[in-house]
C-alpha cells in the first residue's frame, strides 16, 4: 500500500482500524524524503528521530489517537514558525543558527492534538518571494517539472505535499503564499481571513497581512486542519474572538443555489491561454452544480500590487530591524564600532530581495514620503476592502484565477522583481482586504503543469468556501493527480 | 535688547504598574541584569505585544487629573531607530492619536496662579540599559527596564523661566505621587524631562529658534541647563549670530550645555501605525469609573486645609506637600483637633527627624495615634511644652508610647501645690543674699530663682505654679 499518497483523513481510517501503525506510516515517509527529496529540497530540516519517536507514542499507548483527527499523522511546517528546541531559520543566514526558546500558537496546537513533526520545509527568505528561489540554502523545485520553480513563498511546504513527502503542510500566506505555490504544485492551500488563526510564533514578514494557513493534498483535509489552527489567542491582540465553527460539517451539502461572483478585474490581457480556459472551464462545472453565475467588479484591483508593495515592505523593514547582530543570529566578528556591527552583520546576513524589501520600506515611510505613499496605500487598501465588501453583498463568494500563469522556470523571473511582483496580482487584493481565499486545482496545461482555482469569501466564512472547493473537487476528480516522481531505486 | 525665554517641557513619567506595557515580566526594579525579561521585552522573532489595561488606567488618571481630552479612539506606533538598548529594532510609542490631548495644570508662582496647557500625553515602552565595561571595550546590555511603562507628558510652550519650568515639573510630580501611578524619583530615572528653549524679543508675539536640552536629572539641573541656555543664547543673539536649532546635553559636571546632534543629524523615526496592536478604544463609562476614583489632587487639598483648618498658605503647602503627610495630619486632626498645634508638632519636630533619617512619613516610627497620646498629654499639662519635645525624641528614637516614656522615665509634671512649696522654700533658704538683693528691687532675680526650683525638680514642676509661688513668697 501506498501510505504516502493517502490523505490525512484516509491515514485516520487506517490508524483507527488498527490496519497500519502510527510509526510505519511515519516511517515510509520518511524513506520518501530520504529518497526524492535530494531531487525537490522541500524539507531544510527533517526530524527523522524525533518524528520516529513521537508517532511510536501513539503505537505504544502513550497517547491517544483519539486526541484529534491529526493524532499521530506526519505534518511538515514552514521554517519561518517557531518551534521550541529545534533551529528557526525563515530561509535566511541571519536566522542560521537561532533556536527558538517557545512554541508559537500553531505549534502548540498541533503539538496538542498530536501531529507528528517531520520537518521544516523550505521558503523565500522571510517568507519574501514567490518562487522560492529567495531561501539561502537551497532552490526548492516543482515536483511536476524539476526545471520549474513550486511557487512562494511556502514552496517548501507545497512542493512536499504535492510529492507526498508529507501527509500535510503548515504554509503562511502574506500576498499569496500560500495560495500561489498550491496552485503551481496542483495541491489545495488555505489562507484563513486575517485574525483567524494566531500569529504568535510566526516570525513577522508583514504584521497586518501574515496569515497561517494550512496545504493539503484535498480539501477535507484542509478542513481538519484548519479546526486545529483556528480560535483566539490572548497572545495575539489581532486575533478575532469569533466562534470557530465545525468546518468539517457542511462540506457534502450540494452548492445548490449560491451565487458565486466572476469579478471581470481578474480576467485580462496577457494572461496565460491555458490558465484562463481551466479557470472558465471551473466556472462552468460550479454553474452545472447549481450555483448561480454572476459578473461582479472589484474596481480597485488594479491597484492591489502597488499598495501591496508599500505596505508589504514598510511593515517588514520595521519588522526586520531586530536582526541587528545584538541579542541571536548572525553577528560578524571583530567589529570596531557598533555602526560597523550593524552593516556587516545585516549585508551578510540578509540576500538581495530582503534587502530591496527593506529600502522600500524605509523609503516609503521616511518623511516627506510618509503621506504620498503609505498614507495614500493604506486609503487605497480600506478602497480594496470596501470593493469585496460591496461584491460580498451580492453574491456568496468570488472565483478566480490564483495565478495569471502556470509555474515558471527557475531563473526565469528572478532578474526582473516587477514581472515577478506583478505575478501576484489576483491573490494581493484578498490579503490586504483580510478575507479568507482557497486555492483549489482545476486543470493541467498541455505540458502537465497544474493549474489552481481561486475561491474568496468573505470575512471569517472559511466554512463556504470550503464546501465550495470541496463540492468543485468532488465532481472533477481528473483534476486531483500525483506528479510522476519515481522514487531512486 | 531684551529676550524673553519660551519654554515647554517633554517628561517621561515611569509607571508603577507591576507588570510591563506588553508582556508578564515584573517592573521591580534593582533585578539582576536580564531576570526580568521573556522572549515579548525581548524582541524574540514571532513574539507579539498584549497591551496591559493598567498602563492605560493609570495613564487615564493622569490625564484626567490634567484635565485633558481623553480620545476614544487612540493608537499605538512604531518609532524605528537601532540601538543596542532597543531589542526591536524599533519603541513602540503613540504618535498620530495619543491617548489624551488640551489639559492644563495649574503652577503657583510669585506673580500669581499660572496655567500651563499639556499639548499631549501619550503611553509608551522604555528602553534597557547599556552597562559599559570600566577596563575593557565591551558593553553589556540589560534589558529589564525593557518594556517598563512610561507616559510622556507634553507641555504647550507656556513656561517663560527656569524657576516656573521647575515648579511646572515639581507640580507634575505632585500630581503624580498623588495619583501613586509613579514615584517620580529624577535621581533613579523613574521621572525625566527634556526641555525645548528659545529666546525672543521681550514682548514679540514670534518664535525663535529652539534648542533641545536632554540629560537633566534633578529638578536643580532642569533650572541651571535653562539658565545657562538663556545666557548663551542670549550672548548668540546679542552677537547678532544665529541660535542653531539642535539637541544639546547638560553636562553637570561643567555646568554648560553642549552639542549633542544638529537638524540634519536629527533621526528620522518613520512612525507608523503599529500592525500588532489593535487601536485602544475609552468609552465614557471608562473615563467615568476613573474619573470617580481619583483621590483629591493637591490644589484642592491645599485649598480645603486653609478653609478647614484655618492653616496659613505656606502651612497648607507643606502639609500638602506630599499625599502621605496630609493624610498623617488628618489623621492626628481627627483625634487631637487642634489643627494649628497639630501642624506645628508635624511641620517642626515630626519633620525634623524625617529629615534627619532622610526618612519618608510612610515610614515615620511614630503614629499619628501616638503623636495625638502626646498631644493630649501636653494639652492636658501632663508634661510641659520643653519635656514634650524630649518625648517625641525618644519616641521617634524607640517607637514606644508617649504614656510608656512619661511612666518609665517619672517625667509627670510635678503640679501639688505643696510639694512645690516646700522646693521653693529649700530654695530660697539657700540663697538668702539673692532674696535679699530681690526684694531690695532686682526684680530681674526672678528668673534665677525660677530655674533653680526646676532643677531641684528635675524640670518636672508645673513653671506656672512656680512663679506665682515664688512671688507670693518673696512678697512675704
Amino acid at each position: 500500500m501506498d501510505l504516502c499518497g493517502l490523505t490525512i483523513h484516509q491515514l485516520r481510517e487506517l490508524l483507527t482500524q488498527k490496519a497500519v501503525s502510527a510509526a510505519e506510516v511515519t516511517s515510509a515517509y520518511l524513506q520518501r524524503i530520504q529518497s526524492i527529496d535530494s531531487k525537490l529540497h522541500s524539507y531544510l530540516e527533517v526530524f527523522a528521530k524525533e518524528a520516529l519517536k513521537q508517532a511510536r507514542d501513539f503505537d505504544e499507548g502513550k497517547r491517544d489517537f483519539n486526541l484529534s483527527p491529526i493524532a499521530g499523522i506526519p505534518i511538515a511546517v514552514k521554517d519561518v514558525l517557531c518551534m521550541r528546541g529545534v533551529r528557526t531559520t525563515c530561509g535566511s543566514r541571519i536566522l542560521e543558527n537561532y533556536v527558538p526558546p517557545y512554541d508559537g500558537t500553531v505549534i502548540e496546537a498541533l503539538r496538542n492534538a498530536g501531529a507528528v513533526f517531520v520537518g521544516k520545509t523550505n521558503l523565500d527568505e522571510f517568507a519574501m518571494g514567490s518562487s522560492t528561489e529567495n531561501s539561502a540554502y537551497c532552490q526548492t523545485r516543482n515536483p511536476w517539472d524539476l526545471d520549474r520553480v513550486p511557487g512562494g513563498s511556502s514552496g517548501g511546504s507545497a512542493a512536499a505535499v504535492a510529492a507526498n513527502l508529507c501527509a500535510g503542510a503548515i504554509g503562511t500566506d502574506t500576498g499569496g503564499s500560500i495560495r500561489q505555490p498550491a496552485s503551481f504544485c496542483g495541491v489545495v492551500g488555505l489562507k484563513p481571513t486575517y485574525g483567524r488563526v494566531s500569529r504568535f510564533g510566526l516570525v513577522a514578514f508583514a504584521s497586518s497581512l501574515d496569515q497561517i494557513g494550512p496545504i493539503t493534498k484535498d480539501v477535507k483535509d484542509a478542513a481538519l486542519l484548519l479546526q486545529i489552527l483556528a480560535g483566539y489567542d490572548r497572545r495575539d491582540s489581532t486575533s478575532v474572538q469569533s466562534p470557530v465553527p465545525p468546518y468539517g460539517e457542511r462540506l457534502e451539502e450540494s452548492i445548490k443555489g449560491l451565487r458565486l461572483g466572476i469579478p471581470r478585474e481578474y480576467f485580462v490581457e496577457g494572461m496565460d491561454p491555458e490558465v484562463a480556459e481551466a479557470v472558465e472551464k471551473s466556472i462552468r462545472i460550479c454553474g452545472e452544480l447549481g450555483a448561480e453565475i454572476i459578473e461582479v467588479s472589484l474596481p480597485h484591483t488594479e491597484y492591489g500590487v502597488a499598495a501591496y508593495y508599500i505596505i508589504a515592505p514598510a511593515e517588514a523593514s520595521s519588522n526586520l530591524a531586530r536582526y541587528d547582530g545584538v541579542k541571536y543570529g548572525l553577528r560578524t566578528p571583530d567589529c570596531r564600532d557598533l555602526l560597523t556591527m550593524y552593516r556587516t552583520s545585516r549585508s551578510r546576513g540578509f540576500g538581495p530581495e530582503v534587502k530591496r524589501r527593506i529600502m522600500l520600506g524605509t523609503y516609503v515611510l521616511s518623511a516627506g514620503y510618509y503621506d504620498a505613499y503609505y498614507r495614500k496605500a493604506s486609503q487605497v487598501r480600506t478602497l480594496i476592502r470596501k470593493d469585496f465588501l460591496e461584491a460580498f453583498q451580492r453574491c456568496d463568494a468570488l472565483l478566480t484565477p490564483v495565478s495569471p500563469i502556470p509555474a515558471f522556470k527557475v531563473g526565469e523571473k528572478s532578474e526582473d522583481p516587477l514581472q515577478m511582483y506583478l505575478s501576484d496580482a489576483f491573490t494581493l487584493p484578498a490579503s490586504l482586504a483580510g478575507v479568507p481565499g482557497i486555492s483549489v486545482p482545476c486543470g493541467f496545461t498541455s505540458q502537465g503543469l497544474p493549474i489552481g482555482l481561486q475561491i474568496l469569501g468573505p470575512h471569517f466564512r472559511e466554512d463556504l468556501i470550503l464546501r465550495i472547493a470541496h463540492q468543485f473537487q468532488q465532481a472533477t476528480p481528473e483534476c486531483r493527480r500525483t506528479p510522476p516522481l519515481n522514487e531512486d531505486p | 535688547m531684551t529676550y524673553e525665554p519660551v519654554i515647554g517641557l517633554e517628561v517621561h513619567a515611569q509607571l508603577l504598574t507591576r507588570s510591563k506595557i506588553f508582556c508578564g515580566c515584573s517592573t521591580t526594579f534593582g533585578a539582576s541584569p536580564n531576570s526580568h525579561t521573556c522572549p515579548v521585552c525581548l524582541g524574540m522573532p514571532g513574539v507579539l505585544p498584549v497591551l496591559n489595561r493598567s498602563v492605560v488606567e493609570y495613564s487615564l488618571r493622569m490625564a484626567l487629573a490634567t484635565h485633558c481630552r481623553i480620545a476614544p479612539y487612540s493608537q499605538f506606533a512604531r518609532k524605528n531607530y537601532f540601538y543596542p538598548d532597543l531589542p526591536k529594532g524599533y519603541q513602540i510609542s503613540q504618535y498620530e492619536l495619543p491617548l489624551a490631548r488640551d489639559g492644563w495644570v495649574e503652577i503657583r508662582t510669585e506673580a500669581g496662579i499660572k496655567k500651563i496647557r499639556i499639548h499631549r500625553i501619550h503611553m509608551e515602552e522604555d528602553a534597557g540599559k547599556l552597562v559599559h565595561d570600566e577596563y575593557q571595550p565591551v558593553s553589556y546590555v540589560d534589558f529589564n527596564r525593557t518594556g517598563v511603562p512610561l507616559i510622556e507628558i507634553v507641555s504647550e510652550p507656556d513656561i517663560a523661566s527656569p524657576e516656573e519650568a521647575a515648579t511646572y515639573l515639581r507640580t507634575l510630580r505632585e500630581i503624580l505621587r498623588y495619583l501613586e501611578i509613579c514615584d517620580g524619583n529624577m535621581e533613579e530615572g523613574s521621572l525625566r524631562c527634556d526641555a525645548n528653549i528659545s529666546l525672543r524679543p521681550t514682548g514679540a508675539k514670534f518664535l525663535g529658534v529652539k534648542t533641545e536640552l536632554k540629560n537633566m536629572n534633578s529638578f536643580k539641573n532642569v533650572q541651571k541647563a535653562l539658565e545657562f541656555e538663556i545666557r548663551r543664547q542670549s550672548a548668540l543673539l546679542e552677537r547678532g549670530e544665529p541660535v542653531v536649532q539642535e539637541t544639546r546635553l547638560w553636562d553637570a559636571n561643567r555646568n554648560i550645555t553642549v552639542s549633542m546632534r544638529g537638524k540634519e543629524e536629527a533621526h528620522d523615526y518613520r512612525y507608523f501605525p503599529d500592525p500588532d496592536l489593535v487601536p485602544i478604544e475609552i468609552d465614557a463609562d471608562w473615563i467615568q469609573t476613573v474619573r470617580s476614583s481619583l483621590p483629591e489632587l493637591p490644589d484642592a487639598k491645599r485649598n480645603r486645609f486653609m478653609d478647614q483648618y484655618g492653616l496659613s498658605s505656606s502651612d497648607a503647602d507643606v502639609l500638602t506637600s506630599s499625599r502621605s503627610l496630609a493624610d498623617y495630619f488628618e489623621a492626628v486632626v481627627r483625634a487631637f483637633p487642634q489643627p494649628k498645634t497639630a501642624a506645628n508638632w508635624i511641620m517642626s519636630e515630626l519633620m525634623r527627624e524625617l529629615k534627619k533619617d532622610d526618612c519618608e512619613v510612610e515610614d515615620c516610627p511614630v503614629s499619628p495615634d501616638n503623636l495625638v497620646e502626646l498631644l493630649s498629654l501636653l494639652d492636658s499639662g501632663t508634661v510641659s511644652g520643653k519635656m514634650a519635645k524630649g518625648v517625641f525624641e525618644e519616641m521617634y528614637a524607640t517607637g514606644k508610647t508617649a504614656s510608656t516614656i512619661v511612666a518609665e522615665k517619672g517625667l509627670k509634671q510635678v503640679k501639688d501645690a505643696g510639694t512645690i512649696e516646700s522646693l521653693v522654700e529649700e530654695v530660697l533658704s539657700e540663697n538668702t543674699v539673692e532674696v535679699t538683693q530681690y526684694r531690695a528691687g532686682k526684680e530681674k532675680l526672678m528668673g534665677f530663682f525660677v530655674g533653680q526650683v526646676m532643677k531641684k525638680s528635675k524640670g518636672k514642676a508645673n513653671p506656672q505654679m512656680v512663679n506665682e509661688i515664688l512671688r507670693k513668697k518673696l512678697r512675704g
